[in-house]
């Protein structure tokens, strides 16, 4: 039996000079130096982890498999999950992608979980760095009619039909065990990553990485790109975070005599 | 600066760079503080495959030369050199099985030590044998199918964290420095104990034990080599090893360096940078002409040996002595640099003090290495 285990990786601008494009208020990514998105890196790291931890099942042949859908450069971020332990890596790139939504997006990479096919899990970060939406997991999920799981800071077990898992929530954790196929999105605190080693270094230098576009992924390029996109960005500005604060401390009645005043002057101006 | 590293070699410095940053540099000053054994950075470096190195790929290794050990060596040293010992000695102690096994020792003992997943250690000195190996008195009887060991070994690293021991013993009292075997022990063979652990000046992050053998039973099998082959093992074992002592100074003299330097452009003092005085300019020129002749010989010593040159024992001795005075040297030196402050143990560098004193002494004092380079010399000239 096949066990795929998918990791959705991004690559992100390493530094905080961000370029906006004018015309379709997207983020321009090429010319800035690329990084894995570094949610990513835990994704990748809990994904050859599940590998390993199903190498005792018999006549079960796992592969951990990371996509990334970006601009013909990405491939250096699907070499370095591969230097990370990866088996293999695709890249999902075609010119009718550029502009992608969140949902265009997840269109693209749900296409691309059919045709790997047999996808057991597809693990995500749990937001880009860049965009910040969260997204992309939850809608690959309903894309291609699994259950999504976010925010997992544990895979407490699994085997190849069922994985326990622990979420976070607000104030505390869910454990929650789903039949898979599943999609999950995980948190920084879900594993260490390992060192690259050396051998799996030679490995990523050498390795060849296929790229599926519209064709290889046949899906209509009106459904992808700037066309196929539910949402526009309109503006992007910088967002002005103004927080003054006044500590007040006194007896509880004229504490709150004094809140009331402050709620009350606010409101005013 | 360039070195003409080679792709596989730039990957090398990379995984060593990060280990240092990431695993080793935030606790080193715990580790010395504390005697800590290096458990889980040892862990790590087998997980980025640099026990693999000098092995070759028929037993799960990279097949890389000592020259590759050399550079790993001397990248972990910067960050801390008791993980650099504890990582360089297990290397040490699979080296006589390398050299001198047989395919069915390899087959059984090196994918495991490639791995990282056991390691090793190297047993040579006893309490009355040190720059004297050949007076070690160490016994080992063979019994039926057993060698049955007797003795005590004297401050083996890894000693007590090991899994594997090369331990050299003599069989044969009559004949000598020809009457020493080396044996491959098992930390859980019946008879073989441990001693406490040494306080050391430095590098003491790496575990420094007795190894007891009271009738110790070794099978047969784990003879290395033949009888009487253990003096020459463990000379072909310190010729290939000493390279990578020579770059464990080199490394700890650079972190030395770099610290001094740093510390250098900041401090002022009468109104300036203590760098802008003339006298600390040349002490940081010296140092870092000093390690980049050390770095050079202890590369050029490590070709030669992967290389089997004729001259490459002599020049092992002479990359060990000359790199380790260098590395007690800038380390010193750097201590100066910073003053009182370096003096301190909120600044690295007295710990790099310490810690170089040890590359001057183990795996043959640098006095016995001028022995091994003039009695070439007049035995073979140029
Ligand atoms: C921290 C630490 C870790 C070690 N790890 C190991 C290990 O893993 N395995 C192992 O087998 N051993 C190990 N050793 C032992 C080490 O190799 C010896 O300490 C070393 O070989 C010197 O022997 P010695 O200490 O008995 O000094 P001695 O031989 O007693 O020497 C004392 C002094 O006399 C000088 N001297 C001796 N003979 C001569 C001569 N013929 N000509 C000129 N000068 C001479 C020496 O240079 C030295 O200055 C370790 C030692 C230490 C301190």
């Amino acid at each position: 039996m096949k066990f795929k285990i998918m990791v959705c990786i991004k690559q992100v601008p390493s530094s905080t000079e961000i370029k906006i494009d004018p015309v379709t208020n997207t983020l321009m990514r090429e010319g800035a130096e690329n990084i894995i998105n570094p949610f990513d890196v835990y994704a990748i790291e809990e994904g050859v982890r599940i590998r390993e931890r199903l190498a005792d099942i018999p006549e079960l042949e796992t592969e951990t498999v990371a996509v990334t859908m970006g601009p013909p450069q990405s491939e250096k971020i699907l070499r370095e999950a591969i230097s990370l332990g990866a088996d293999k890596a695709v890249l999902l790139s075609d010119r009718s992608f550029a502009g992608s939504d969140t949902l265009a997006t997840s269109r693209v990479l749900s296409a691309a979980a059919k045709k790997i096919s047999d996808v057991k899990i597809i693990i995500c970060g749990k937001q880009s760095m860049d965009g910040d939406t969260g997204q992309v997991g939850p809608e690959v999920a309903q894309l291609l009619g699994f259950p999504f799981i976010g925010y997992v800071s544990e895979v407490r077990s699994l085997d190849n039909k069922k994985i326990l898992l622990k979420q976070l929530k607000e104030k505390k954790y869910d454990i929650i065990e789903a039949q898979l196929p599943v999609v999950i999105s995980v948190l920084k605190e879900i594993n260490n990553p390992r060192i690259p080693g050396l051998k799996n270094m030679m490995k990523a230098k050498n390795a060849s990485i296929e790229t599926w576009g519209i064709k290889e992924l046949m899906i209509d390029a009106s459904k992808v790109g700037l066309d196929g996109s539910a949402t526009r960005v309109v503006k992007i500005f910088k967002h002005e975070i103004n927080s003054n604060t006044k500590m007040i401390s006194s007896d509880l009645k004229a504490q709150i005599d004094e809140i009331y005043k402050e709620i009350f002057t606010y409101d005013k101006n | 600066m360039s070195y003409f590293y080679t792709e596989e070699q730039e990957m090398i410095i990379d995984i060593c760079n990060r280990i240092v940053r990431e695993k080793i540099n935030p606790v080193r000053s715990q580790l010395d503080e504390d005697e800590i054994f290096p458990t889980e950075i040892l862990s790590e470096i087998g997980r980025s495959d640099l026990f693999r190195l000098f092995i070759p790929e028929k037993w799960d290794g990279m097949g890389t030369g000592i020259l590759e050990v050399c550079i790993a060596t001397e990248i972990l040293s910067k960050g801390c050199l008791g993980v650099a010992t504890s990582y360089a000695a297990s290397g040490l102690g699979f080296l006589p099985i390398l050299i001198s096994g047989s395919d069915e020792q390899k087959d059984r003992y090196l994918p495991s030590l490639a791995s990282g997943g056991k390691i090793a250690a190297f047993g040579l000195t006893e309490a009355d044998a040190g720059s004297d190996a050949g007076s070690i008195k160490t016994k080992a009887k063979l019994e039926g199918s057993n060698y049955i060991l007797n003795g005590t070994k004297q401050w083996i690293t890894n000693g007590g964290e090991a899994d594997i021991y090369s331990v050299f013993a003599v069989t044969d009292e009559s004949k000598g420095i020809r009457g020493a075997s080396a044996f491959i022990v098992e930390k859980d063979f019946e008879g073989f104990s441990f001693g406490k652990k040494e306080k050391k000046l430095g590098i003491r992050a790496s575990a420094t034990r007795e190894l007891v053998f009271e009738n110790c039973i070794v099978p047969k099998e784990n003879l290395i080599g033949k009888e009487g082959m253990g003096f020459i093992i463990a000379m072909k074992t310190l010729d290939k090893s000493r390279p990578a002592v020579g770059a464990q100074a080199v490394g700890v003299a650079q972190a030395a360096l770099e610290e001094a330097l740093c510390y250098s452009k900041i401090r002022k003092q009468f109104g300036q940078a203590i760098s802008s005085f003339q006298a600390i300019q040349h002490m940081l020129a010296e140092m870092a002409t000093n390690t980049e002749a050390a770095r050079q010989l202890v590369y050029h010593a490590a070709k030669a040996v992967d290389s089997e040159l004729k001259e490459s024992s002599r020049l092992s001795a002479m990359a060990k002595f000359f790199a380790s005075d260098v590395a007690m040297k800038v380390t010193t030196d750097a201590v100066q640099i910073l003053g009182g402050y370096g003096y301190m143990r909120d600044y690295p560098v007295e710990k790099m003090m310490r810690d170089a004193k040890i590359t001057q002494i183990y795996e043959g004092t640098n006095q016995i290495q001028k022995n091994v380079i003039a009695l070439d010399l007049i035995k073979n000239g140029f």
